[in-house]
């Protein structure tokens, strides 16, 4: 079942028009990512889905038209996004910070439940969890960024490149936990990345994004074996 | 030593109604980065209202809870219907607004009630213990602040809306992912800081007298003790305001001429800690890594 389509998506940040008519879709249950490089429109694509930004064309999740809500009714709906730059509440504590994760539930029971399920993924955060968040590493602020978003039971995850920044052994650690995740929890995700590499691997389907275009798409397998995928993005 | 005792305990007491205002303009000034200059007013005329109902029902407790819960529903409606629509305006529109409020609630005050002077009677009885140091009004002033006070930390450190105030008012976008909806949030600041006001003008009132214009001054030692606890402090505003109130009372009895000079001391306090400590004395520098 298509969780979600998208159909002649444009975007606009004032008069700088950022995505030209964006065509995709995602399977429930499946991990979807969009490849490229900067300044493509991966993370406006992000956007757009969540409201942040004024757009153009169909954006229907579930089949239902989500262009004329706003971004905290669109969370409510279930799809929680992991911002670029991580979108840490600094100055609250790490256990405050998944709290808010959860703010859109009601069932207090569930989420403290949710809360031990979130520390099982990410032991480090349960070591910190008294701890400023603003205080954390890059990576265990990635980790609790991916833990808000699990906080909201989500039934789409947007992830706007989890490896930014990151030393290359902390990548690979928070993207085995999202492998577990996918496997655990049956959760849909769109993936952002410039990694093509490490996206390819987990991906199920891809689509390659260039200056607000669609310029590729397919299996992820599909895409790794592209000759010039390979060179401009894998590079070698 | 008695009479420095008295002196501080005055202060104190003075210094929760600064502490109150102090607490009101941080809880906006985090959410919006803005110092909201017309509370005082706010506070002033919810005072009045406190003062009408009261002429009206003869009770002055029933009086003060009307007043404050129609001050929170005001502050609502103000944020909504006022600043809402400048929220994105350049800051000098903003500072426009704050001003303008402040002007419209002092002329609708002189309107309304007229110049002189009123008495609103203290909510605490006028006997109760017997001390020299410190008279029933200025200690029942400081135990409910303290009380006031106590029950929003709480609010805030505990509920969930606390939470989501304080996450929306710290990082907006975040909040709105995770389904906070900000502009209620900073809404429902509005109201809260316009409750907390209208608490510390009704328990002012009985001892400057209660006038359109009596807020002017405590909402300039409400900054001065805001700056000095910290902007970006909740809980150092209040010691702030606690700080600028025993100072104050200190500097009246012990400077040569200070009676006069209340005042003038405000804005040296308000102009040296911008320039020695621009951050307040618990003011949180916050720790960012990337």
């Amino acid at each position: 079942m298509k969780l979600l389509e998208v159909k002649g998506l444009k975007a606009f940040y004032r008069q700088t028009q950022a995505l030209y008519g964006v065509d995709f879709e995602l399977e429930e249950g499946s991990i979807t990512t969009i490849l490229g490089a900067n300044g493509a429109g991966k993370t406006t694509t992000l956007r757009s889905i969540s409201r942040m930004v004024r757009t153009e064309g169909e954006i229907k999740f579930d089949g239902q038209d989500i262009t004329g809500l706003s971004t905290e009714k669109v969370a409510a709906l279930g799809i929680a996004h992991v911002p670029e730059g991580r979108g840490t509440f600094v100055r609250q504590s790490v256990e405050e910070n998944l709290h808010l994760g959860a703010y859109t539930r009601k069932n207090k029971n569930d989420v403290a439940n949710d809360i031990d399920r979130v520390y099982a993924y990410f032991p480090r955060l349960m070591e910190r969890r008294q701890q400023q968040a603003g205080t954390l590493s890059g990576g265990e602020q990635q980790m609790l960024a991916i833990g808000r978003a699990l906080m909201l039971r989500p039934r789409l995850m947007l992830l706007d490149e989890p490896s930014f920044g990151l030393a290359p052994l902390i990548v690979q650690e928070i993207y085995e936990i999202m492998a577990r995740i996918r496997d655990q929890e049956k959760a849909s995700m769109l993936l952002v990345e410039q990694n093509a590499n490490i996206a390819l691997n987990l991906a199920d389907q891809a689509y390659l994004l260039e200056t607000g275009h669609v310029v590729m798409s397919g299996e992820s397998e599909v895409l790794r074996n592209d000759e010039n995928v390979r060179k401009v993005y894998l590079g070698y | 030593m008695d009479l420095f005792l008295q002196l501080t305990l005055a202060g104190l007491a003075i210094g929760s109604v600064y502490a109150c205002v102090a607490l009101a303009v941080v809880m906006i000034y985090q959410a919006t980065d803005h110092f909201n200059f017309a509370q005082g007013e706010m506070a002033m005329f919810s005072t009045f209202v406190a003062w009408a109902l009261y002429q009206v029902t003869g009770s002055i407790w029933l009086s003060f809870l009307i007043a404050v819960a129609l001050s929170f529903i005001a502050g609502i409606i103000i944020e909504r219907v006022i600043v809402k629509p400048v929220e994105n305006a350049p800051i000098f529109n903003q500072i426009i607004v704050f001003i303008g409020l402040l002007m419209i609630f002092n002329n609708l005050a002189g309107w309304f009630w007229e110049h002189t002077t009123k008495t609103l009677p203290s909510l605490f009885p006028k006997h109760g213990i017997e001390s020299t140091l410190i008279s029933t009004h200025n200690l029942g002033v400081i135990l409910f602040t303290l009380l006031i006070l106590g029950v929003t930390f709480c609010f805030f450190k505990f509920t969930k809306v606390g939470l989501a105030m304080r996450a929306a008012a710290a990082n907006p976008d975040s909040a709105r992912l995770v389904g906070i909806s900000v502009g209620w949030m900073l809404a429902l600041g509005w109201g809260l800081a316009s409750a907390i006001g209208a608490v510390g003008g009704v328990l002012v009132a009985p001892i400057v007298f209660l006038e359109p214009n009596m807020m002017s001054g405590v909402l300039l030692y409400g900054f001065a003790g805001a700056l000095l606890g910290g902007v970006n402090s909740p809980g150092g505003a209040v010691a702030g305001g606690l700080m600028v109130g025993v100072l104050e009372n200190w500097a009246r009895q012990y400077v040569p001429g200070g009676s006069e000079l209340g005042l003038t001391f405000a804005l040296i306090l308000i102009v040296g800690v911008l320039m020695f400590k621009p951050a307040g004395l618990f003011g949180r520098v916050i720790i960012k890594r990337v």
